[in-house]
């Protein structure tokens, strides 16, 4: 099971990553902003397309040398992962970045905008996990 | 030479988010709990990412340019304005409600769960209501582009 040396060994494999894509292509390297440009008008479509190629490449290759897929499978219904799905697209559509783009990369260049961002939108989910267990008592 | 670049700094995130355990929504579940059985997972893996990306960005900003292209693309925007702030609000809560951002859930597309192919559906189509809302008035007059594109 996961333990805290692999959790930041994880960690820094996504700061190296990071690093890389400011390094190679001078890019923030924000999940959302990097998808959604793909699909919706963003430039440098092919870096972008091969960067989210990688990404799914990712758990097969870690299935094929960890023998686990690493994979965990989602704690609530179909209706509530759809809500839940148009609230991180419209959410990190309009912050302009997500976990990544502002609780990494914003972090990490000391910006104002994702430190707020980051903050907020944690302050957001933990009142919502809160809300759902222990107000409403719904437990996964 | 850049679509390799792309591939490969695509392929490590996603294998930094197998490894931290970020591509399981109980664990972050657990995180976001804080009432309920504590799990600092994640504390532990964004601690590791900015800790490897904020001396890199220090070190990479010496230079004038990336090594591939002919300027950094960084974000203009520089005010925190309601466009942030009320979409940090539903990020938020959208995260909370299922314990998925957006790179977790486009590395668990291979999970084939029903409910995963929901929310990759409905987060594209919040990206594209996103950029709608945008050009309402209430936003227009706010912070323009993503961090990225």
């Amino acid at each position: 099971m996961h333990n805290w040396p692999q959790a930041l060994l994880g960690g820094a494999l996504i700061g190296l990553a990071a690093v890389l894509a400011m390094a190679t292509v001078g890019r923030i390297a924000g999940i959302s902003g990097i998808a959604s440009g793909l699909l919706y008008g963003g430039d440098d479509h092919a870096w972008r397309a091969s960067f989210v190629f990688g990404l799914l490449s990712a758990a097969p290759l870690y299935a094929l040398f960890s023998g686990g897929s690493g994979l965990g499978l989602p704690q609530v219904g179909a209706a509530t992962m759809l809500i839940a799905g148009v609230l991180v697209g419209l959410g990190t559509g309009l912050s302009a970045g997500c976990t990544s783009g502002h609780g990494v990369c914003g972090i990490a260049r000391f910006s104002p905008r994702s430190l707020a961002a980051t903050a907020i939108f944690m302050i957001a989910a933990i009142l919502t996990v809160g809300m759902i267990r222990h107000v409403l008592a719904v437990q996964p | 030479m850049k679509l390799l670049a792309g591939y490969v700094t695509g392929l490590i995130f996603g294998i930094g988010l197998l490894l931290g355990g970020m591509t399981d929504p109980a664990r972050i579940l657990g995180f976001l709990d804080l009432a309920g059985h504590w799990d600092p997972t994640l504390a532990f893996v964004m601690f590791g990412a900015v800790v490897v990306t904020a001396p890199g960005y220090r070190w990479l900003f010496r230079s004038a340019k990336p090594w591939l292209e002919a300027s950094f693309h960084l974000p203009a925007a520089a005010t925190i304005d309601r466009r942030l702030v009320i979409g940090a609000v539903l990020f938020g809560v959208g995260w909370g409600l299922a314990g998925y951002c957006p790179g977790p859930v486009i590395v668990s597309a291979w999970s084939g769960s029903t409910g995963v192919y929901l929310l990759l559906g409905g987060m594209i189509l919040g990206w594209w209501l996103a950029r709608r809302a945008a050009r309402n008035p209430f936003f227009a007059a706010q912070a323009t582009g993503h961090a990225v594109s």
